[in-house]
């Protein structure tokens, strides 16, 4: 044993840290790259129904969003507690689906328009009452292609 | 001087530090939930409608219905969901020939009846189908999905899911059998062909005031 005790100092040697960083850029690449920022701060509670036959959303920027659920706690009091409509950054009412719709295809290439989604995400408590009015406000919009998102269920 | 020989490192551990930051920043920011969902097209809404529009037969028509209490009712009968999937298919497919289960009408036929109505594009679609399935008889059955106001979207969901997959699955056994692929592996053309003869016939009723709902 007295073989490794000539070499070695009494020293622990340092364990190199180079290549920590790579590691973490690796890691950052990775969240970079799989990364879509939230677009909306959303004020309302969605917690969406499980489905099993669901379908990817294709081109997320031709995607439009109406979120419907219970206002958050600390909205309660402004806007009560029964299911509201969320386009973009505000509560609105079903009346204001069709200007959203519009103004969501002002923001698109012509050549788009024919492609775009309008995805669904509602709370799973909402009542299908609310869901209709909307669905009628789309088809009045003639934007035809909807998608009810849903969480994925693993049969 | 024989110390210089060697260039002095630079000293790198804070660039883990910045990049820390960024990932967490990155993580932080991240959703990384794949958005995915039931896809359907709404009916357009149409203001003249024709008015001699043929009636549908009562046999050809599924009715499914959830009212205000989530309950499922089929053909005015209750019946638990786990059963419904089975219950489309073998209204779709009609196996023998019942007389309460839709109709069926060979898709030559249906090829004739496009021509008659100069509908060419369609005419040729069907066409094709027949080229690759073979001159198969198809269904003229439509599911029609009613529900309530105050029916749970939860409930309304489940539903949806379980008869995209009584459709779903058909699809998936005609590729199968014509193409020895799942449906997500044909190219596009390939699944409208099998669509031709397996076509997604759910249609949600206007909304009405069903089930004694207020």
């Amino acid at each position: 044993m007295s073989k490794f005790k000539k070499k070695g100092s009494n020293e622990l040697p340092a364990i190199s840290t180079a290549s920590l960083p790579d590691i973490v850029f690796m890691l950052l690449f990775f969240f970079m790259a799989a990364t879509t920022m939230r677009e909306v701060t959303l004020k309302i509670i969605v917690r969406m129904p499980e489905a099993s036959e669901v379908k990817k959303l294709e081109k997320k920027s031709l995607v439009s969003y109406i979120y419907v659920g219970k206002p958050n706690k600390q909205y309660e009091k402004k806007f009560g507690s029964e299911p509201r409509i969320q386009l973009n950054d505000a509560l609105k009412d079903i009346p204001d689906i069709g200007q959203y719709i519009a103004s969501e295809r002002e923001k698109r290439d012509e050549a788009d328009i024919p492609f775009m989604t309008t995805a669904l995400k509602v709370d799973g408590d909402t009542k299908m009452g609310i869901i209709t009015d909307i669905k009628q406000e789309l088809r009045k919009s003639n934007a035809l292609k909807i998608n009810y998102s849903t969480r994925k269920l693993i049969r | 001087m024989p110390n210089n020989r060697k260039v002095p490192e630079i000293n790198s551990t804070s660039t883990a530090d910045i990049a820390f930051m960024l990932l967490i920043f990155f993580i932080v920011s991240t959703t990384m939930s794949i958005d995915a969902g039931i896809t359907r097209k709404l009916p357009p809404i149409e203001e003249d409608k024709p008015q001699d529009q043929p009636e549908v037969k009562e046999r050809n028509v599924f009715i499914v219905l959830i009212n205000r209490n989530n309950d499922l009712f089929v053909e005015n009968g209750p019946m638990d969901i786990s059963e419904l999937k089975e219950k489309t298919q073998e209204f779709i497919l009609n196996p023998n020939d019942a007389e309460n289960l839709p109709e069926k009408i060979l898709l030559s036929k249906k090829r004739d009846q496009a021509l008659q109505k100069k509908e060419n594009a369609k005419a040729k679609e069907i066409q094709k189908a027949i080229d690759i399935f073979g001159d198969r008889y198809v269904t003229k059955g439509v599911v029609s999905l009613q529900n309530d106001m105050s029916t749970k979207y939860e409930a309304y969901i489940k539903v949806q899911d379980e008869l995209m997959r009584a459709f779903n699955e058909l699809q998936n056994q005609l590729a199968k059998e014509a193409f020895g692929k799942e449906m997500d592996e044909l190219t596009e053309e390939e699944q409208d062909l099998v669509k031709v003869v397996f076509p997604l016939a759910i249609s949600e009723a206007e909304p009405a005031k069903v089930g004694g709902g207020k």
